[in-house]
């Protein structure tokens, strides 16, 4: 089976209010609030780090959870921010994108 | 009256949030029926940030967008909707409304302009009522039917009302400003042309007693999110509402206001 590597988007806008994770999505301006589960994923999403690595490394030591248990959970929860353009998913390592030039207004 | 006769036709200068807009506009019949709307808000003083040709057409059907659409294409902004098309550029400030003779639709492109230029400088649109009492701005916030009308309705005489509708915040400082508006819900009641430091925002909800409780920052900015007008998808001006409504929450105290529907409620406001 194939590696998965995910990146966090740029289309995005993220805050930590209170200790919560919240992200906004500017493809359909969906508001997420993640646990500390997704928090932990969406901080380590750098596009080169394999999710399986992430949820061995990361969540099962954190959270004391079956890794093929926490891996398909992660997967589910990669998948749903994946459709509203909030991760971007490969199988490949995704390199960061250049940086946009500014707009004026 | 704010009518200044042109070549082009005849001008109006409606200034909102500090925010001065001048339509220009051929037809006199549309031009007086501005003065009406925005009576308060016409400023022929002020020096505009933006202007408007407004070209007046027949009553139809303009484009085909049954809601509101708002894109960023080729350096300018194009406003849609059934009823209207306008196209603005920001750089020159310069832009043109097509639509017929009535105050809906030039009311939707104002907001949006606003709206636009606001989420560049930290300032919202939000759907709320505000008022000021002893010098303080207060926000309530809630959906359709959460009570922004009531409040509104219910407010004492030593209370100015901004809006029972669509509230302006702007920036100031370490803190927002609360301005008024003519953006009128179901008041029907044009706001004043006053200012104020905001004080507080109240998240409305109707209840069986009276009650104020704090709201986590968390559940504060989903619920301003929730409320903040915005027409665009742009990921940047996303992204600036977004942090500008996290913001908000971090400078200003947000309570959850339960209440009776009786002039009570006016007692915990201060």
């Amino acid at each position: 089976m194939s590696p998965v590597y995910i990146a966090r988007s740029t289309a995005i806008a993220a805050r930590v209010l209170d200790g919560e994770m919240m992200i906004m999505s500017a493809k359909d301006s969906t508001l997420f609030t993640l646990n500390p589960v997704g928090t932990i994923i969406w901080q380590s999403a750098d596009g080169q780090t394999p999710l399986a690595a992430i949820v061995e490394h990361k969540i099962c030591p954190e959270f004391e959870v079956e890794p093929s248990e926490a891996l398909k959970d992660a997967e589910s929860f990669v998948n749903d921010l994946a459709s509203h353009g909030i991760l971007l998913v490969s199988e490949q390592p995704i390199s960061p994108p250049p940086s946009a030039p500014g707009r004026a207004q | 009256m704010g009518e200044l006769a042109t070549a082009a036709g005849q001008e109006i200068v409606i200034e909102i949030g500090g925010m001065p807009v001048l339509v220009r506009t051929e037809s006199r019949d549309f031009l007086r029926m501005l003065e009406d709307r925005y009576a308060g808000f016409v400023n022929p003083a002020a020096n505009p940030a933006c202007e408007f040709d407004v070209e007046i057409v027949p009553p139809g059907k303009i484009t085909d967008e049954d809601e509101v659409a708002v894109r960023f294409n080729s350096g300018r902004w194009l406003i849609e909707r059934g009823d209207l098309r306008a196209k603005w550029d920001p750089a020159s400030g310069r832009g043109w409304i097509r639509q017929s003779a009535n105050p809906y639709s030039i009311d939707t492109a104002l907001r949006i302009v606003h709206s636009l230029i606001l989420a560049r400088e930290g300032g919202l649109l939000v759907h709320a009522a505000s008022a000021v009492r002893d010098g303080k701005a207060f926000l309530f916030a809630g959906v359709s039917g959460a009570g922004k009308t009531t409040i509104s309705r219910l407010a004492p005489a030593d209370v100015t009302l901004l809006t029972d509708e669509i509230s302006y915040l702007r920036r100031n400082g370490p803190g927002y400003v609360a301005h008024g508006t003519p953006f009128a819900g179901e008041l029907a009641k044009v706001g004043e042309n006053v200012q104020a430091p905001l004080a507080a925002l109240y998240l409305l909800q109707q209840g069986t007693e009276n009650a104020i409780e704090p709201v986590s920052a968390g559940d504060a900015a989903r619920s301003v999110l929730e409320n903040v007008l915005f027409f665009t998808h742009d990921p940047e001006l996303v992204s600036m509402v977004f942090d500008s409504a996290c913001d908000l929450v971090r400078c200003v105290p947000v309570y959850r206001l339960t209440f009776v529907p009786d002039a009570r409620v006016w007692e915990l406001i201060a």
